[in-house]
């Protein structure tokens, strides 16, 4: 039996049952990330594994376990761990050590969690290839020459890989679901504000989540319960979606989308036909300025979250006589270049009348798009769309930001109104892209209703197991 | 050609919370260099402020004392710049939606009573502190995050004695309001002075200039005149004014340049993504209008009308809220508000003047001094003597009872006591005695002033007088 294969609620059983032990599978899962070429990992933490292993094992045999407990996870390198480096994907934090954990590493401690690294992201979070990291790209488990989607892309290119069974990432504009897209796996971005954000770096407060990026819906929906202390979440799953109303996104669904997805996502949606869902097409006008609002507000966000990167406290330390000149080192060689474009953008947007031209412009269209949104979810059970206009591309495909930044129009809808979101690969993708990749598919539902997203999701996972 | 000054202050107070405005950290003055940090006020990655409701109660008293409009729906900026002293590289403040608006304060300046006119008061986070020794700068954290208020008044001062005025009687409200603690020593309180000068009677305005952080009342009243100065010997020369922030050198007196307009900050101030908007209810803003303590203004007429103090008195008395509170603790004990007031301005407060007691830790409590007056005003003890009781309390911090009982102090109403201590006196002084019979009668005041000696003022000095009299004359 090879544990790495198994998902979250598998090895969990298998633990508690006694079939296997915490020191075999974190043993079997570091084997695999130390000998894996894709870069998903910036730390490997291969000594407080093992330590923690230990602490999880002792719980399995007082009977104090936990669905958490003793299973092998990854962290994602925006989440701060007290005596491990955060890098942030950046050369400004090369050599970061926080002093703290963040509220959600707590949580997972109290339950004897088993963290195995922190993973490879964007720098800051700013990018959704990968590419932007200071630690290098991450590869696609599914191609090696293909990137692995971002920002947190060795989240989604390590649970994919088996290089650990399931990860904490954050999403800001997309950056769990597009990479769980990208890599073929269940990413799950929370409703805005369900899990406490002390202790993750912030790029933009207003729309930062923390979410999981797991094998499966269900996986998602464990994590989720231990992350937040209610047991909901998995409440739903396995239950049929006979009579349920969905919605296709129309916005979402036009020329622009690779005729490969979007076979992908009819497909997927025949087939929740097929299992009683009623599906029908409906407009989200607002959705036209989603990504310009988007740029626009969490760039000048960003700006601000990463102004606190000077050099004085901690990170890296400029050179000169002034503190000017320090801190303008200290950041010009710091930071990398999608961050700084970012901060351009950012400090442009809010400079004098900007304000009112681009910023206040931004908070009207976000506000109209979340009107419109939750107009939808009244009268719809989910909103489906694809979760990217394509699979995941080249590794060389050249940084057309204008491009890249447009888009991003597939996951920024769902963060401008704090919705949850789960990013799950479509039924038969398989079928549709040569050679085989991936294919996501989005489940947008009511604010606080991850349930019925991951109950559908879990429906479309049984469907392509068929 | 007449130049008349107009100017606008904005006025930084800290407020009086145990924790600092979005974090749980002590905002207490002093301690060691970054004791009072955590990731928040430090700025390392991760922190999530979550709003002090003190801070906010606190500021709407504010906006109670100074008759200002409270908002219901209140909300937070970002206000980004670099600099050491400011670890997260924003300062969270207000813009849009400040918790107070309008309001006024009236001031008696130059003979004349006149309201000075408030733009606004907002809650905001104040800096860090850095510290510049042998060649480096050291930043202490301890103050970052400290709540703030900014009170903003309209242009409406025209002279430095206005400003000096208008900042004292604040001080003094917000004191009394258990706002801020008003010391501007520590710089809890500390003013930021808009200046501009015109020809008499013009409508217009002339350009202005800001000089930042004055934090004491006698800075304030030289700053402006300096400036003042400055403006009107440039204008005179025929040379323009440069809109600039200035700072003011205490030591020589100086106005110095720090930055012209050229070179402002663009501080692109956005909302707060982390600190959601705040609506206040009716009730919360009626519950916080009624915890507002009594402001000076209304102790003072309770003062004048139902204690019948003298009004200068009771302005002595108002002026340090400590002594106004001892005063209104001495007399729920002794209700002798006459008394006591006198007690306080005539011996009290010369003991702190002199240095021999300070108000922030008298070794005895309100109690006991009115119990000290109060054995006066029944007549048990003889009034000459408290000045010497109430050093003795300031000295040994023990209880006027026992310092009387231990000293014999007390009014001896049985006058044989007295004739045995003057016998006594009598005894010990023969060749007086015999001279004053000799007709030598300047000796009186010799004899006259051991008795008194002897009896440390336990008798009334006519009683003295007589019995001495008597046994001289009739023995």
């Amino acid at each position: 039996m090879d544990l790495t294969k198994l998902s979250l609620k598998q090895l969990n059983t298998a633990l508690s049952e006694r079939q296997i032990s915490v020191k075999e599978v974190v043993g079997d899962y570091l084997e695999r990330a130390k000998q894996s070429d894709l870069n998903a990992y910036i730390t490997l933490t291969e000594e407080t594994a093992l330590q923690s292993a230990q602490t999880a094992q002792k719980l399995f045999d007082s009977g104090e376990s936990t669905a958490l407990t003793g299973i092998p996870c990854s962290i994602k390198d925006n989440i701060c761990t007290a005596e491990i480096k955060t890098t942030n994907g950046s050369k400004m934090l090369e050599n970061f050590v926080p002093f703290y954990d963040a509220d959600l590493i707590r949580t997972l401690k109290s339950q004897g969690f088993v963290m195995l690294g922190k993973t490879n992201m964007d720098e800051f979070a700013m990018g959704n290839s990968n590419r932007t990291s200071y630690f290098g790209n991450v590869r696609n488990p599914h191609d090696r020459e293909r990137v692995s989607g971002g920002s947190s892309g060795g989240s989604a290119a390590a649970v994919a890989a088996d290089l650990c069974c399931y990860s904490i990432g954050t999403d800001t504009g997309g950056s769990i679901r597009q990479p769980a897209a990208y890599c073929g796996i269940t990413g799950l971005k929370p409703t805005y504000g369900r899990i406490s954000r002390t202790g993750v770096t912030a790029f933009a407060g207003s729309f930062d989540t923390v979410g999981p990026l797991a094998k499966t819906a269900e996986d998602c929906a464990i994590i989720m319960e231990a992350l937040t202390g209610e047991k909901s979440y998995a409440s739903k799953i396995g239950n049929g979606i006979k009579g349920m109303k969905i919605a296709l996104i129309k916005e979402l669904f036009t020329e622009n989308v690779d005729v490969n997805v979007r076979e992908s996502v009819s497909q997927t949606l025949d087939f929740l036909r097929s299992q009683g869902a009623q599906v029908e097409k409906v407009s989200l006008p607002a959705l036209d300025y989603a990504a310009p609002a988007y740029f626009t507000l969490a760039s000048a966000e960003g700006v601000s979250a990463l102004s606190r990167f000077d050099g004085v406290k901690y990170g890296l330390r400029g050179e000169g006589a002034t503190y000017d000149e320090r801190l303008r080192d200290s950041r010009t060689r710091g930071l990398g270049e999608e961050v700084k474009r970012r901060i351009m953008l950012g400090n442009f947007v809010l400079s004098g009348e900007n304000m009112n031209t681009y910023f206040r412009k931004g908070l009207a269209i976000r506000q109209q798009i979340t009107r419109e949104f939750n107009a939808l979810l009244n009268d719809y059970d989910v909103a489906v769309s694809p979760t990217s206009s394509r699979s995941a591309f080249s590794l060389d495909e050249p940084g057309d930001f204008v491009k890249i930044y447009s888009s991003t129009l597939y996951t920024v809808p769902m963060n401008l109104a704090g919705l949850p979101c789960v990013s799950t690969p479509g039924v038969n993708s398989v079928k549709f892209d040569k050679p085989y990749m991936p294919i996501g598919v989005s489940l947008t539902g009511r604010k606080f209703d991850e349930a019925t997203i991951l109950q559908v999701a879990d429906c479309i996972e049984r469907g392509r197991n068929r | 050609m007449k130049l008349y000054p107009t100017i606008g202050l904005e006025t930084h107070a800290e407020l009086m919370t145990e924790s600092k405005l979005f974090c749980s950290c002590s905002a207490k003055f002093g301690g060691e260099e970054n004791e009072h940090c955590c990731i928040g006020c430090s700025g390392f990655p991760g922190a999530i402020p979550s709003l002090n409701k003190k801070a906010l109660e606190l500021i709407v008293r504010a906006g109670f004392a100074l008759d200002c409009k409270i908002s219901r729906f209140t909300k937070w900026e970002r206000k980004n710049y670099f600099y050491p002293d400011l670890p997260a590289a924003y300062q969270v403040s207000q813009m849009e939606r400040p918790v107070c608006v309008g309001g006024g304060l009236e001031i008696e300046a130059g003979g004349e009573t006149k309201t000075i006119r408030l733009n606004r008061i907002h809650l905001e986070e104040d800096a860090g502190k850095l510290n510049h020794v042998g060649g480096k700068s050291l930043a202490d954290y301890n103050r970052t995050g400290v709540p703030l208020i900014e009170i903003v008044t309209e242009p409406d001062f025209h002279s430095a004695e206005e400003v000096v005025a208008y900042v004292e009687k604040l001080r003094q409200i917000l004191q009394y309001g258990d706002i801020c603690d008003g010391k501007m020593e520590q710089g809890s309180l500390r003013c930021d002075v808009n200046i501009s000068l015109a020809p008499f009677g013009s409508e217009k305005l002339g350009t202005r200039t800001e000089i930042k952080n004055l934090n004491s009342i006698k800075a304030i009243g030289r700053a402006i005149a300096a400036e003042i100065e400055r403006q009107t010997d440039l204008l005179e020369n025929g040379e323009a004014i440069i809109q600039q922030t200035l700072r003011f050198d205490d030591a020589t007196g100086e106005i110095i340049p720090m930055r012209t307009k050229e070179d402002a900050h663009d501080y692109r101030y956005f909302p707060d993504p982390d600190i959601p908007p705040v609506v206040l209810s009716e009730e919360e803003i009626e519950r916080f209008r009624q915890a507002l303590p009594e402001l000076p203004g209304i102790r003072l007429k309770r003062y004048v009308n139902d204690f019948k103090l003298a009004e200068k008195d009771a302005v002595i008395i108002l002026n340090d809220k400590r002594v106004s509170d001892f005063y209104d603790a001495a007399v729920a004990v002794h209700n002798n508000p006459k008394t006591l007031a006198n007690f306080i301005v005539v011996e009290l407060l010369r003991r702190v003047n002199l240095g021999e007691a300070d108000m922030g830790a008298l070794p005895f409590s309100p109690a006991d001094f009115a119990d000290l007056q109060r054995s006066v005003d029944e007549g048990k003890l003889n009034r000459d003597v408290r000045k010497d009781v109430l050093r003795e309390m300031l000295e040994s911090g023990k209880s006027p009872g026992q310092i009387c009982d231990e000293g014999d102090l007390w009014l001896k109403e049985d006058s044989g006591a007295v004739e045995a201590v003057i016998n006594k006196v009598l005894e010990a002084n023969p060749k007086a005695v015999e001279q004053y019979r000799n007709g030598e009668v300047k000796v009186f005041g010799f004899l006259m002033g051991q008795a008194s000696k002897e009896l440390k003022g336990s008798a009334a000095p006519a009683t003295v007088k007589n019995i001495l009299e008597s046994k001289l004359k009739g023995e």
